[in-house]
């Protein structure tokens, strides 16, 4: 019965509607259009290619000086204890601050909408921006740095464990609620234990993006190894900066690999 | 309370409604009631009534078993007993908390912290031990801060979770993480946390329908005996009518929102079950 069978089959294009055709349309019009604004022409990419040789020819070798690599190495330190203080503290601060903002968990009720936003505009100010504002009220140096980590931890974390805290089992709550276990109770009895892998795993990721986050903090005085990059390049010392960029991608490759093995042995 | 028998007779319930158990008429304990409705009323939407007044009396130390077709209002009607879902019109006293539609924050506290619930599924907390899921049960109590986790709850409480655990045959699982024990075992857990501070009043909701015929009946004849011996009165829901009639003294039929039928479980007939659940 092929006739039968043609009226039951459905169409290849069911649910793509003229509109969303439409949209689809205009966002690759917008895409081709800001292509031709600020995207790298193949002329003026092949014009950069002898002062992008020239560049490196002068940063190899890298600075191996005892003296410079001892330096490198304490603002490094510094820039691991900026990363880590301020992953640490961003993730203890953003506990609670998840809590209030999570859907039909917060004791705010609708009030938990406001402390969402209140995250949103932690997350949506880039940490550059936190530096900036730091810099300006406490000073040069990596207190100011340490600021920005908390900030910049609190606007990933806040978000990710509200929704972590959003997601967990709803069945262990309601038994708890109905023997009468408090909103305190049943956050550390039952959410906390059943969103424990999905926090572990945010606050893994903070401390990798604190770490990313620390090194180029120091580009505008908040600290950590960015401060000599920034000066390596003013000065132009680029045998200088190379060994500083080599150290940067050492310690953000072992920070994730270690994550990448914390995490791994949470599965 | 509304006088059932004349309602028959009058003609305003069909022939074949059973009356309902009076305080006093069929339990012979001589107990004071530990639960009681007055023309409880539950509306989801006002289209579909659930529970259509319901006039129920327990007393303490009852078993109770409450059956019903799917739709019937069972499950409702353990939630409004406690104040989980807001009722409708009527009243329900509970150990001598008298609410209408809600308790308020006190009564809600009393009531729950003398009562123990246990649910269809398991609901613990699978990623803690089965020791930490039973001292959860004393969450509800005074200063329960520490009963989230038995690594810091009071000695006292890690005794009483354990002694609880034994009466459950599972004091050799107590540092097992739940979710690596059986659906039975599971269940088991969740009767100890519901026992662990001898409430005085254990709702059950259908606890033996997510388990095989086996655990299931370990399951029921570990409530009936736990509740016997401690004196704890039960009210229980079940899909499974051996279940209801041996393991209590009395079964309630909902039928469409209404008690269609209460009487003790030995009289209890086939037809009685058959005609509460034909449509």
């Amino acid at each position: 019965m092929p006739e039968a069978r043609d009226t039951l089959m459905p169409g290849r294009w069911s649910g793509f509607s003229p509109v969303t055709f439409i949209l689809l349309v205009a966002a690759g019009g917008l895409i081709l259009s800001s292509m031709q604004s600020v995207a790298p022409s193949p002329k003026q990419l092949v014009d950069g290619v002898p002062g992008m040789v020239s560049l490196v020819d002068r940063m190899l070798p890298p600075n191996t000086d005892p003296a410079f690599l001892k330096r490198i190495g304490l603002r490094i330190v510094e820039t691991f204890q900026i990363a880590l203080v301020g992953a640490a503290v961003g993730v203890l601060l953003s506990l609670p601050v998840g809590w209030l903002a999570a859907r039909g968990i917060t004791p705010f009720g609708r009030g938990g909408y406001l402390v969402k936003a209140f995250v949103s505009l932690l997350r949506t100010v880039p940490d550059l921006v936190w530096a900036l504002l730091f810099v300006a009220t406490v000073g040069l140096g990596a207190v100011a740095g340490t600021m920005t980590i908390i900030v910049d931890t609190v606007g990933f974390c806040g978000r990710f464990f509200a929704e972590a805290m959003e997601d967990s089992d709803k069945e262990p709550q309601e038994a708890l609620s109905a023997i009468g276990a408090s909103r305190m109770s049943i956050l550390f009895g039952a959410i906390l234990p059943d969103a424990a892998p999905s926090l572990i795993n945010t606050s893994l990721f903070a401390l990798e993006k604190a770490v990313r986050s620390s090194v180029v903090l120091g580009l505008v005085g908040a600290g950590g190894i960015g401060q000599e990059l920034k000066v390596a390049f003013d000065l132009f010392q680029y045998k200088n900066a190379s060994m500083i960029i080599l150290a940067i991608f050492v310690i953000v490759l072992v920070m994730e690999y270690v994550t990448d093995r914390l995490r791994a042995s949470l599965q | 309370m509304p006088d059932l028998l004349e309602d028959t007779r009058s003609g305003l319930l069909p022939e074949n409604v059973i009356t309902p158990l009076r305080q006093g008429e069929e339990t012979t304990n001589g107990a004071a009631t530990i639960l009681a409705t007055s023309d409880l009323r539950k509306y989801y939407d006002r289209a579909t009534p659930v529970l259509q007044g319901i006039d129920l009396s327990i007393r303490a130390g009852e078993r109770v078993a409450l059956i019903g077709s799917n739709g019937s209002g069972k499950s409702t009607l353990l939630k409004c007993l406690i104040g989980i879902h807001p009722n409708s019109g009527g009243r329900v006293t509970v150990m001598d908390h008298s609410f209408s539609r809600l308790p308020d924050a006190g009564q809600r506290r009393n009531i729950r912290r003398s009562t123990g619930f246990v649910f269809q599924k398991h609901c613990l907390v699978r990623r803690r031990t089965v020791l930490s899921n039973v001292v959860h049960g004393m969450l509800g109590t005074e200063g329960s801060w520490r009963g989230f986790s038995q690594a810091i709850a009071p000695e006292a409480w890690r005794l009483a979770a354990l002694e609880a655990l034994s009466e459950v045959n599972l004091e050799s699982f107590a540092l097992r993480r739940a979710d690596a024990l059986s659906g039975g075992q599971q269940q088991r857990v969740a009767i100890a946390r519901a026992l662990v501070r001898r409430p005085r009043l254990l709702i059950a909701d259908e606890p033996a329908a997510s388990l095989d015929p086996v655990s299931g009946r370990d399951v029921m004849e570990l409530f009936s005996r736990l509740c016997k011996q401690h004196g704890i009165t039960l009210l229980f829901t079940s899909h499974d009518m051996a279940h209801a009639r041996e393991f209590s003294d009395r079964v309630v039929a909902l039928r469409q929102g209404r008690i269609f039928l209460d009487r003790p479980s030995a009289d209890v007939t086939d037809r009685d079950l058959q005609e509460t659940f034909d449509a």
